[in-house]
C-alpha cells in the first residue's frame, strides 16, 4: 500500500493501538497535523497550553495507565519545551514517544528559523534518539521506537523527522502490522539481534541463593522500588513480602507497589523517611530492594547505608547493579518474574520479634485537631471524601512528601509524581494525562503555591476537555522545602523563597472557567471538597497553610540514615 | 558477599562495535565526559563487517567505574557488543608522526641513529626538520618522543591506541574474558 509520510506515522500508531496523543503544533510539524485532521476521529489530540504540559501529560497517560504515551511538538522551541518531559520521563523510567519535526534536509545545520540540534540535546535524557531523514524509514523507526520505549526498563524515546520527510507529496510503500505481529518485520529482528527484546531471563541459580540467604536471615527488610510500579509486579511483591513476614518500606518512586494500608508497611524511606523505615534500614540483616537504584535521596549516605545488613538488589536493568550501593547479592530481570520464582519456592516464614521492634515505631497515622488547616488535615479529609482508586499527581516539594506520606496507595499508577527529576509543575500536566487515560476514575492533582505558578496556565486545557480534575494548593505563600532547608541549614536566611505575590488562585480559577475555592480549616476544606466533588467539573481548592509547616521527620542529604535533623511528630 | 574491586586507577581499554551511524561517536564520548572522565584516547575505524564500526577508548580509572561504563554503553541502541580488554591478554598499538627541528647534518644523523633503534622511519625530510614515523606500544612511543625532544619537536600527531586480543578470541566471541554480569545479550 502506497500512503503519504505523516499517514504512515499515523498508522503506526495505530498499529500500537494509540487513541490518544499529546502535543502543540507549529510550523515544521504542519504535515502531521493535517493528517491528523483526517485522522481526528481515531486519534484524539489534546492541545495543550505550552509544550511541557504536553510532554508531562503524556508521561502521566503513560504512567497511570502502563501503556506508551505519545506527545507531538515542533521544532525549536517547540522540541527545547519538551525537554524537562523527556528528563523528567527518563529519571522515572516511563515509556513516552517524543515525536519532533525539524527544518527540511537543505537547511539543516544553517541555524534557519526554529531549528534546534533536538536529537543531540535529547541524547543523555532518552533511552534513543532517532532523527530521520528517509522517509522509507519512517514505518522502521515507529516500530522500533515503541519497541525501545517499553522494552527491558521503560523510558522515553524521540524521533525527530525532517520537513521534507513528512513532505505530502510523496508517497511510501506501507503495511499495517499490529505490534504483536512486529516480530515479522525486519527492523525489530535487527534491534532484537543486538539488544534482547523481552526481559532478561532471571538466573536460577541467583533465585536460589536469595532464598538461603532469606533463610538465615532473622531480621529482613523489604524496599519497594519504582520498578514494582512499573513492572506491575504489586501481586507478587504482596505475595513475597507477606510470605517472608518482613516490614516494607517504600521510596517515592515505588509508591502504589505496595499498599499503604498493609500492616506491614513502615511507610517513607530516605530523607524524609520514617524512623520505622529508617531504623529497619539501619537494623536489618538482609535488605532486599526491588527496583530501587538506591539514589541519594533513600542511601544518603552510602558508607553506613544497611551496614549490619547483607544488601541484594533485584533489578531489571543490569547497569543499576552496584552504581550506588556495593551489593551482596543481585538477580537481574524483571520485578515480576523475578518475585514470582521467588513465591514458587518461598516458604511461610514468621518474624514476630524483628516486626514487634520496628512496626510500633510507625507514627499515628490520622491528623490532630487544631484551629488552622494543617497539612495533614488536607490529606486526612482527601482520603476520607474520595474514592479509593483515585490517582494522585503531585508536584514537587512539602506537599508531595507530605501527600505520599500520609496518603495511602493501592495499586501501581495510584501515585503520579517526579520523584527521580523532581520537576516542579509536573502534577497539573500529569492530571491530565491521567484523567485521559482513565475516565472512568477521578484525578486530585495535589501542588503546592510555588509548583502551580510554574504551570498553572494548563487549567485551560482540564476546563476546554472538561476534566473533573481537583487541583489542591498547598498554600503557604513561601517556596516550602527550600525554605525549609534554609530554616534548618542556613541561619533562616529566606533567599528568594518568600512568595509574596498573585495570582489570587480562586479569581485564576474563575478566570479560566473552573470554580474555586479558600479554606481555612479542615471544616472549610471538607466542604469545599465535597462540593468540588460533586459539582462534576475541574477546581482548585487554595488551602492556607503556616509558611513553617515542616515535613517531618527530616535526615539531611550525606547524614546516616537514623541521624535525624527533624525528628517524627514533635515540633 | 560483596564483589572485590581493584581501587587501583589504572589504564583500561575499552573496545566496542558499534553501528555506522551518525552521531554514535558522540553518544558514546557523551557517557564517559558525564562521568568527568577525561578519555585518553578515542580511536574509530571500520572493522571487516560492513557498516560496523570499532571504537577503542582508553581511560583512567577503577574497576568498578569501568564495568558500570561499560554496561551503560551496553544500553546504547547502536552498540553491538562491549569488551573491556585485559592489559595482560592484548596488544595495544599507536602511531605516532613527530616533526623534528634537524638544522644541521650531526643532528640529522643523530636523530638517523635513534630511528633506527626504536625501528622508527623517517618519512618527510626538509630543510630544517625531518618527520619520524613510529608504530608500537605507548610507551616506546614516548620513550623515543622523549629522547627526540632534546632536537625541539615541532608537532606531534598521534593516532591514539587500538587493541585486540592475543590469541584465537576475537570481540564477536560470546564468552568473556573477565567475569561481568552479563547473561549473554545487551538488554534495553
Amino acid at each position: 500500500m502506497k500512503l503519504r509520510p505523516s499517514q504512515v506515522i499515523l498508522e503506526c500508531l495505530l498499529e500500537q493501538e494509540v487513541d490518544t496523543v499529546f502535543g502543540y503544533p507549529g510550523g515544521t510539524i504542519l504535515n502531521l497535523y493535517d493528517e491528523l485532521y483526517r485522522y481526528q476521529d481515531k486519534i484524539h489530540h489534546i492541545l495543550t497550553a505550552h509544550e511541557q504540559g504536553a510532554a508531562h501529560a503524556a508521561d502521566g497517560y503513560a504512567r497511570s495507565t502502563g501503556k506508551v504515551g505519545v506527545c507531538f511538538a515542533t521544532s525549536g522551541p517547540g522540541a527545547t519545551n519538551l525537554t524537562t518531559g523527556i528528563a523528567t520521563a527518563h529519571l522515572d523510567s516511563s515509556p513516552v514517544v517524543f515525536i519532533t519535526c525539524n527544518v527540511e534536509e537543505d537547511q539543516l545545520g544553517r541555524d534557519a528559523f526554529q531549528e534546534v540540534d533536538i536529537t543531540g540535546i535529547g541524547m543523555p535524557i532518552t533511552k534513543a534518539a532517532f532523527l530521520v531523514r528517509d522517509p522509507r524509514k519512517i514505518a522502521d523507526v515507529m516500530r522500533q521506537a515503541f519497541a525501545v520505549a517499553s522494552n527491558g526498563r521503560p523510558g522515553p524515546v524521540l524521533i525527530d523527522f525532517l520537513k521534507n520527510v513528512t513532505n505530502p507529496n510523496q508517497e511510501v510503500d506501507y503495511e499495517f502490522i499490529p505490534w504483536r505481529e512486529h516480530r515479522r518485520c525486519a527492523s525489530i529482528q535487527e534491534l532484537n539481534a543486538s539488544h534482547e527484546l523481552k526481559s532478561p531471563e532471571p538466573d536460577r541459580q541467583d533465585i536460589q541463593t536469595l532464598l538461603d540467604m532469606i533463610a538465615q536471615s532473622e531480621r529482613p527488610l523489604l524496599i519497594c522500588g519504582g520498578g514494582v510500579v512499573r513492572g506491575r509486579a504489586h501481586r507478587e511483591f504482596r505475595e513475597f513480602a507477606q510470605r517472608l513476614d518482613a516490614p516494607v518500606a517504600i521510596t517515592v518512586m515505588g509508591g502504589g507497589g505496595f499498599p499503604g494500608a498493609n500492616p506491614l508497611t513502615t511507610g517513607m524511606i530516605g530523607m524524609h523517611g520514617s524512623q520505622a523505615s529508617n531504623t529497619a534500614v539501619a537494623e536489618c540483616d538482609l535488605l532486599i530492594a526491588v527496583g530501587c537504584r538506591f539514589s541519594n535521596r533513600v542511601a544518603l549516605d552510602p558508607s553506613t547505608f544497611a551496614s549490619q545488613a547483607k544488601i541484594v538488589q533485584i533489578d531489571i536493568d543490569r547497569a543499576e547493579i552496584d552504581k550506588n550501593i556495593l551489593t551482596d547479592h543481585h538477580i537481574i530481570g524483571s520485578a515480576r518474574q523475578v518475585l514470582a520464582m521467588l513465591n514458587e519456592h518461598l516458604p511461610q516464614y514468621h518474624h514476630e520479634e524483628w516486626k514487634a521492634h520496628i512496626l510500633p515505631l510507625r507514627a499515628p497515622s490520622t491528623a490532630e485537631d487544631s484551629p488552622q488547616l494543617n497539612p495533614q488535615q488536607i490529606l486526612d479529609e482527601l482520603q476520607r471524601q474520595v474514592p479509593e482508586d483515585t490517582v494522585f499527581a503531585t508536584d514537587v516539594g512539602q506537599h508531595q512528601m507530605w501527600a505520599i506520606k500520609y496518603l495511602h496507595f493501592a495499586y501501581p499508577g495510584q501515585l503520579l509524581t517526579s520523584g527521580g527529576f523532581g520537576a516542579m509543575g509536573f502534577g497539573l500536566g500529569a492530571a491530565i494525562g491521567a484523567q485521559l487515560g482513565n475516565p472512568q476514575k477521578r484525578v486530585i492533582h495535589v501542588t503546592g503555591d510555588g509548583c502551580f505558578r510554574m504551570n498553572c496556565h494548563e487549567l485551560c486545557t482540564v476546563e476546554h476537555y472538561d476534566l473533573p480534575i481537583i487541583t489542591v494548593v498547598f498554600n503557604n505563600g513561601t517556596l516550602g522545602m527550600v525554605r525549609q532547608w534554609q530554616s534548618l541549614l542556613y541561619g533562616k536566611r529566606y533567599s528568594s523563597t518568600t512568595l509574596d505575590r498573585g495570582p489570587d488562585f480562586v479569581k485564576l480559577a474563575e478566570a479560566y472557567g473552573l470554580s474555586g475555592y479558600r479554606v481555612r480549616t479542615r471544616a472549610e476544606m471538607a466542604q469545599a471538597l465535597a462540593q468540588a466533588l460533586q459539582s462534576g467539573r475541574g477546581a482548585v481548592i487554595d488551602c492556607m497553610l503556616d509558611p513553617d509547616e515542616m515535613v517531618r521527620p527530616m535526615v539531611a542529604g550525606g547524614s546516616a540514615i537514623t541521624d535525624f535533623l527533624l525528628k517524627e511528630g514533635a515540633n | 558477599m560483596k564483589r572485590e574491586f581493584n581501587a587501583e586507577r589504572k589504564l583500561y581499554t575499552m573496545c566496542m562495535l558499534v553501528e555506522d551511524t551518525p552521531g554514535v561517536l558522540s553518544l558514546v564520548a557523551r557517557l564517559f565526559s558525564r562521568k568527568g572522565y577525561n578519555i585518553e584516547s578515542i580511536v574509530s575505524g571500520a572493522t571487516d563487517r560492513p557498516g560496523v564500526t570499532r571504537i577503542s577508548i582508553e581511560i583512567i580509572t577503577d574497576e568498578l567505574t569501568m564495568e558500570l561504563l561499560a554496561a551503560q554503553c551496553r544500553k546504547l541502541l547502536p552498540v553491538k557488543t562491549v569488551r573491556i580488554l585485559d592489559e595482560n591478554t592484548c596488544i595495544r598499538r599507536e602511531i605516532a608522526l613527530i616533526k623534528v627541528r634537524a638544522e644541521d647534518h650531526s643532528t640529522r644523523d643523530e636523530i638517523i641513529q635513534l630511528v633506527n633503534i626504536f625501528r622508527a622511519k623517517i618519512i618527510d625530510v626538509g630543510r630544517e626538520s625531518l618527520t619520524v614515523w613510529v608504530f608500537g606500544s605507548e610507551s616506546k612511543n614516548t620513550a623515543l618522543i622523549q629522547m627526540l625532544s632534546e632536537f625541539g619537536i615541532l608537532e606531534i600527531a598521534k593516532t591514539g591506541t587500538i587493541a585486540i586480543e592475543r590469541g584465537r578470541s576475537t570481540i564477536y566471541d560470546n564468552n568473556k574474558l573477565q567475569e561481568e554480569y552479563d547473561y549473554g545479550k545487551n538488554v534495553l
